[in-house]
């Protein structure tokens, strides 16, 4: 059974990943997999769109670890919207939201990209 | 509600069994009368312990299993996750360097900490036949 998927869109010119369901070590490859797609073709103003994203191991917060200093080098940032608090609790207890642009809602997260560039 | 109670499962030493671990700890734990919160924080801990024994103590190999203990009682739940592999005892319960391990690329050593952080107590014994790490969390929180 498949608890994780994750759709790709683009939303004023930038990319959006919607996450659904658990990311944990067994899903965190499929993640893995859309980063490394994204960055591959040069993409790096990421959002990532935790709306329906319901659970999270340390396994999932790995993943934005290994990829962001490529995105960033590269001048983007992956930006973590719409988290519900079981998850947000998750980065918090590690101290994420001093290193990452965690946002209450993806509009601000556009936002933010367009002040920036 | 039986306030004193045990449940067990064994699964392969497998991150695909990881939702059908959470889902059992839930199940129990809500019949128990654990708060969601409460209920989340054993989730996660548990996950977080059996994916240090799938990478640790098996290296992956999935033919190898663990064996989840839930043992109740009236004040407490205490889950014991054992393992036959080789057995490990973290070095450090600190918060990790995020920054620097950004910086690093490098990943993990994260869950220890979180388990310390989720539950009250977290012990490791070191049996001649299998290893065990002891997760307990009171029932009532302390505020």
């Amino acid at each position: 059974m498949k608890n994780f998927k994750i759709n790709h869109r683009e939303s004023s010119g930038l990319d959006v990943l919607d996450l659904h369901g658990e990311l944990d070590a067994h899903t965190a490859s499929q993640l893995e997999e859309s980063l490394k797609t994204l960055i591959s073709s040069n993409k790096s103003n990421i959002i990532v769109n935790c709306s329906k994203l319901e659970y999270i191991a340390s396994a999932g917060l790995g993943v934005f670890m290994a990829y962001i200093e490529d995105v960033r080098s590269s001048g983007g940032d992956i930006k973590l919207t719409n988290m519900n608090e079981r998850v947000y609790n998750v980065f918090d207890l590690l101290g994420f939201p001093t290193l990452y642009d965690i946002l209450d809602d993806e509009r601000e997260a556009i936002d933010r990209f367009s002040n920036e560039n | 509600m039986n306030k004193t109670a045990t449940y067990r499962i064994t699964v392969s030493a497998s991150t695909e069994k990881l939702s059908e671990v959470r889902e059992f700890v839930a199940l129990h734990a809500r019949k128990q009368g654990f708060s969601s919160k409460q209920v989340s924080d054993l989730q996660l801990a548990v996950d977080e312990a059996y994916t240090n024994i799938i990478k640790h103590a098996y290296q992956n190999n999935s033919d190898e299993s663990v064996e989840i203990n839930l043992s109740f009682d009236p004040d407490k739940l205490c889950i014991s996750l054992f393992d036959y592999g080789n057995s490990f005892e973290p070095e450090s319960y600190n918060l990790p360097d995020i920054r620097k391990k950004i910086k690093e690329k490098k990943r993990g050593g994260m869950g220890v900490y979180l388990i310390h952080q989720l539950m009250d107590s977290v012990s490791y014994h070191q049996n001649p036949d299998k290893n065990e790490i002891r997760l307990c969390k009171k029932r009532n929180e302390t505020v």
